[in-house]
């Protein structure tokens, strides 16, 4: 992981009503710093519907317009035509929806403009449940994950909807995923997304304390032992859906302790515990030949040179 | 130039004229030739838009919030069960004060399927906040899509411009075709400081308390009030453009009328070969054609219907449980305003054509019945 230069100036002032810890707030903060003042946001129904603060007030520097919960990518779309035609090119619009918005009632909307290659980008900070709301399963909550809709008794049982190989198959020219535990990974990802044009898929981990059952100072350390356990990846998919390249330069750390620090797995069994384990070893594996079988491909350059 | 065109053609002839940037728009029967012929014209550059097709109407309807967010005339057209897909962001649209314009193609609901007209899909979409227009010809239709984009700029509240399925969108009528350049005079290229914009960055949307909500909500009305001179003024105008204007409600044969018969889109023409034969005869009877639905136009409807000794108001539309919707806006109209009888008549229904014969029996009905049943008459129930 190549060092980069964090920009010091804010996009994002105090006054925002994010709880303690959030993981979602450190991820806005870090997408504007590289995206720059010349950003308009797009915002459904999700916890920064929220965090922005109430009207007639703003904690951003940028233009933001509120939209229906399924509705991000369709606006997002528009708002770019919009303004092209009124002879703005330079704007970036981003989409920023929480995981609801993006992997259960977003989804076809989001397909819809990554299909047609819209010239926007998509951001999905995922904190693994409907938090908003007051902690909901949704489809991006993992396995085994406590929620007030899958409660102890019968905790979530199936797994996480697997959004990149979603997006990856729409043959968009960027996807990557990003941490905001890593932000000067996170940040040259949004810096390298806004030169791209077409659909631009960013998929963010995003602590939740609050619905995590966390304490809120080890919100960017669960962010890290999420990637260096392997659970939520670093990674970039380029050539259309072809280029999978996989950040793999850390110390591995054990899946358990990752699912120990945090209330929302507490009642997990030893054996429900090793079967994580093993499905995470797993979807590393296939990540892993997933990037091997792309470096093969005939006509992709071999190696990635800018990260 | 003068042209035979379909009525859904015309919609697409008065985008055409009104300078539109962004279209998008997701195929159904019976307004998909509006935006085919858009397509077509966007793909040959005669209209300089973007046009964006999506996977449904309901991303029909936010790309164009999104796109007049950014301060450009946006349009999207619908039909149906598309329409009743749109209906979250319909109400988006008015709280988003976007002036879209949006047109509507009466189609009924299903189930059972039924791809022929009736006004169910639109008329459940009254409490939105959408200003509604009623057309009745492929003229009245082109025309109205260049004043709905003035209305809608002036007031900043969406318009839906409705017209039936097949009667209107598939007959072929002359239209006098509305030059782009010619429009311009009339209405120039859409400005506005309230958008998107990098450099003035606002948030639009943001969570309003209680403290805030009901004010915003209290301007949708006030806007809807000045809506109500807006559209004379944009009409009277266009008038003195092109010669050609329709009020927002249309009385014909109606000053010394014994009977009124109320009606809406192609009805209104039908009426009017009644009203002539029955006229005639020595019948003294008028129709009142509703052009504008939302805002209601309580003083000229007062005004027309009050000399009568009765009315007949013909709903092609339904609220279940209560009666036709058309009656039901004619009745609040007149309460405590004048004793006249108003009766309530529901015809065609799915599509069912309603022939000159159904508002002869209509009327006569009307005019003989010593004792009519006031509130709701199904006209040719077959059961």
């Amino acid at each position: 992981m190549k060092p980069a230069r964090i920009p010091e100036e804010e996009y994002m002032t105090s006054g925002h009503v994010a709880c303690q810890g959030c993981g979602a707030t450190q991820a806005m903060r870090f997408a504007l710093k590289a995206l720059g003042p010349k950003t308009a946001l797009v915002i459904p129904a999700c916890c920064w519907s929220v965090i922005d603060g109430p009207f007639p007030h703003s904690s951003l520097r940028v233009p933001l317009f509120h939209t229906a919960f399924e509705a991000a990518a369709s606006t997002a779309s528009g708002l770019k035509a919009g303004l092209e035609m009124r002879g703005d090119t330079e704007t970036t619009v981003m989409a920023w929806a929480g995981d609801g918005g993006t992997f259960d009632i977003g989804i076809q909307s989001l397909s819809g403009a990554a299909e047609r290659n819209e010239d926007i980008i998509y951001t999905c900070y995922d904190n693994e449940a409907y938090m908003n709301t007051g902690i909901q399963r949704s489809s991006s909550t993992p396995v085994g994950a406590w929620t007030t809709t899958t409660p102890v008794a019968h905790y979530k049982k199936r797994p996480k909807k697997k959004i990149i190989d979603i997006m990856a198959a729409h043959s968009i020219p960027y996807i990557a995923t990003a941490s905001v535990a890593f932000p000067e990974d996170f940040i040259r990802k949004f810096k390298k997304a806004k030169e791209i044009k077409g659909t631009r898929f960013i998929h963010v981990f995003a602590p939740c304390p609050t619905g995590w059952k966390l304490p809120p100072e080890l919100s960017v350390a669960m962010a890290r032992q999420a990637v260096t356990s392997k659970v939520f990846p670093l990674l970039e998919v380029t050539e259309h859906g072809k280029r999978w390249k996989v950040w793999k330069d850390f110390e591995p750390t054990p899946v358990r302790d990752y699912i120990k620090a945090q209330g929302r797995f507490r009642h997990l069994k030893d054996e429900e515990i090793k079967a994580i384990e093993e499905e995470v070893e797993n979807n590393w594996q296939l990540l892993l030949a997933r990037e091997q079988m792309s470096m093969n491909l005939p006509g992709l350059n071999k190696e990635d040179d800018d990260s | 130039m003068k042209k035979v065109i379909m009525g859904n053609h015309a919609v697409s002839y008065g985008v055409k004229a009104s300078g539109v940037k962004v279209i998008s728009a997701y195929p159904i029967t019976p307004q998909t030739q509006i935006v085919e012929l858009l397509s077509e014209m966007c793909a040959n550059g005669e209209i300089d838009a973007k046009f964006i097709k999506v996977e449904s109407e309901h991303s029909a309807l936010t790309a164009v919030v999104g796109a007049s967010a950014a301060g450009v005339r946006a349009f999207t057209a619908t039909s149906s069960q598309g329409l009743l897909l749109m209906h979250e962001i319909l109400h988006w649209a008015v709280g988003a004060r976007l002036p879209i314009v949006l047109t509507n193609v009466n189609r009924s609901v299903g189930p059972p399927w039924s791809i022929w007209t009736d006004q169910n899909d639109s008329l459940s979409q009254r409490d939105t906040g959408w200003l509604q227009l009623y057309c009745e010809s492929n003229q009245e239709t082109q025309d109205t899509i260049v004043q709905a984009f003035k209305i809608a700029e002036t007031v900043r509240l969406p318009v839906m411009l409705v017209l039936d399925a097949f009667f209107l969108s598939h007959t072929y009528e002359i239209v006098d075709i509305l030059e782009p350049n010619d429009v311009k005079k009339f209405l120039p290229p859409y400005e506005t400081d309230i958008r998107i914009d990098v450099e003035h960055p606002h948030a639009f949307g943001n969570l309003a308390g209680p403290d805030t909500y009901f004010e915003l909500r209290f301007m949708i009305q006030k806007a809807m009030e000045e809506a109500r001179d807006v559209v004379k003024k944009v009409d009277a105008e266009f008038k003195e453009h092109f010669g050609r204007g329709y009020g927002v409600v249309q009385p014909y044969r109606c000053d010394d009328a014994d009977l009124i018969l109320v009606t809406s889109g192609t009805i209104a023409s039908t009426s009017r070969v009644i009203i002539d034969e029955m006229r005639d005869e020595g019948i003294k009877i008028g129709s009142l054609k509703i052009r504008l639905f939302r805002p209601f136009p309580f003083d000229e409807v007062y005004e027309v219907l009050s000399k009568a000794k009765k009315v007949a108001v013909i709903d092609r539309n339904i609220s279940f449980g209560h009666h036709g919707i058309f009656f039901q806006e004619i009745k609040s109209a007149l309460y405590g305003r004048t004793d006249v009888p108003i009766i309530g008549y529901i015809v065609g229904i799915g599509g069912r054509d309603v022939t000159p014969k159904v508002i002869r029996e209509i009327a006569e009905k009307a005019l003989n019945d010593e004792n009519p049943e006031r509130d709701i008459n199904w006209i040719g129930v077959k059961m």
